[in-house]
């Protein structure tokens, strides 16, 4: 999808802005709306490159503007609705209860497999890797050429590297592809390469800083073999 | 191919109260409790291990050995995730880890352009400035002048700056120069004076 989250090389957003010794939490809701990830996969509501692609479909300008976590609330909404583990009119009169009682409890429940869950997930991750036998088609030092076309829906090939040529620096086996598992295909393991572009290359000689390189992790399908051998090639 | 799944609803262009977020998060929590996906004992225990238990802290612990043991050092920068598993470092989104190091001649800094992709087992939860729209759109076009201006580290031309965008599932941390005149100090010593911000890549490490 050629949506706003494709940040990468957008002009005009203004400052950093740095909170200085700035705390986990800002909010007792992000506490919550951080948690939703672990426990809402675990109920296999979604895997993580569904839940980015929720987060992606949000208003443009409302995925610029609303703080951090409440990208994580959307997403984990949606996915709960679309699942159907809730429904979008208990949720909004559950809304309307909280909004008018906002210092009510929480119901109570304990769950002593989930706490533990929490725990090893921590410890021990949810690895994206995935064993294949496909054969890498590029070796370390190949020069490749991100591909132009742009996909409807969950993808990481992000704009800015579309179309410009680069080198392989690294190959790291196969991963989850998210171009199928974020669309709700399945993991389709691909090999994964992270390929080195020039400033120049990405951003034009005139715009580009002296002295730099982008490196950006690239899934085998976003790349094919650049048409220019590199003889004398300045980039 | 069908486009977008999700119709925005017409009141999500204007940016929610603190209130009204408070209201909708807590009765999603109330519905996903009483589902039984959810407990306030998993928020509270998440909430409290990325407070007390996973943060840079750990990642300090990294550099410092890396500083004072040249043979663990060259094995984080050959498989950072096995390195780190030797110190009993690793877990969610550090499945896969690597570190890059600064050197005389090179300067490193880690993005996620496309969403907020950060190594949790050795940096924690990132700051909000990470997540910005405005860091992840600029530092990967003028990463030495965004150093400059936003960060106050003026980076000198003849250093290379290489910007690690986090695009897939590999996480990066760098590895930041050991500041001159630290030669006396011990690995724990060392630890303390390792920020964050220098093991994200947007300040070095300073006495």
């Amino acid at each position: 999808m050629n949506g706003v989250h494709d940040l990468g090389g957008t002009d005009g957003l203004g400052p950093v802005v740095v909170e200085q010794d700035e705390p986990v939490w800002h909010a007792e809701w992000e506490k919550a709306a951080f948690a939703l990830f672990a426990t809402n996969f675990r109920a296999g509501l979604f895997n993580v490159d569904m839940f980015r692609w929720g987060i992606e479909q949000m208003h443009p300008a409302y995925y610029l503007l609303s703080p951090y976590y409440e990208h994580w609330m959307h997403t984990a909404e949606h996915y709960a609705i679309k699942g159907g583990a809730i429904d979008p009119s208990e949720l909004e009169a559950k809304t309307q209860y909280y909004r008018e009682h906002p210092d009510e409890p929480l119901p109570e429940r304990t769950d002593p497999d989930l706490l533990a869950f929490v725990d090893a997930a921590v410890k021990g991750g949810a690895p994206a890797r995935r064993e294949s036998d496909a054969a890498p088609a590029f070796q370390v030092g190949d020069r490749v050429t991100v591909t132009q076309d742009s996909p409807h829906k969950h993808t990481r090939k992000a704009r800015y590297i579309r179309g410009k040529t680069g080198v392989i620096e690294q190959s790291h086996g196969t991963f989850i592809y998210p171009d199928s598992a974020g669309n709700g295909r399945g993991d389709d393991p691909k090999h994964v390469y992270t390929v080195k572009f020039t400033n120049a290359e990405l951003w034009g000689a005139d715009n580009a800083e002296p002295n730099g390189v982008v490196y950006f992790d690239a899934w085998e399908p976003y790349l094919v073999p650049a048409a220019v051998p590199a003889e004398g090639a300045t980039r | 191919m069908t486009r977008s799944e999700i119709t925005p609803s017409p009141d999500v262009t204007v940016p929610r109260s603190e209130a009204e977020i408070a209201a909708r998060m807590k009765a999603l929590e109330a519905l996903m409790i009483e589902k039984g996906i959810m407990t306030t004992e998993a928020v509270d225990r998440l909430a409290e291990i990325y407070e007390n238990e996973v943060g840079p802290q750990l990642g300090a612990t990294v550099v410092a050995k890396a500083w004072t043991d040249p043979e663990f050092k060259a094995r984080l920068l050959a498989n950072a995730t096995d390195a780190c598993a030797e110190m009993g470092i690793g877990g969610l989104q550090g499945e896969d880890m690597v570190a890059v190091e600064n050197t005389d001649d090179v300067h490193n800094v880690v993005v996620c352009t496309l969403c907020s992709c950060y190594p949790w087992p050795v940096l924690g939860l990132p700051p909000n400035w990470y997540k910005q729209p405005a860091y992840r759109s600029r530092i990967v076009r003028e990463p030495r002048a965004m150093l400059r201006d936003e960060f106050g580290h003026d980076v000198p031309e003849s250093v290379e700056v290489r910007v690690w965008d986090s695009s897939a599932e590999l996480r990066y941390m760098v590895l930041p120069q050991r500041p001159p005149g630290t030669e006396d100090k011990s690995e724990a010593e060392l630890a303390e004076l390792v920020t964050r911000d220098s093991m994200i890549g947007v300040a070095p490490v300073r006495v």
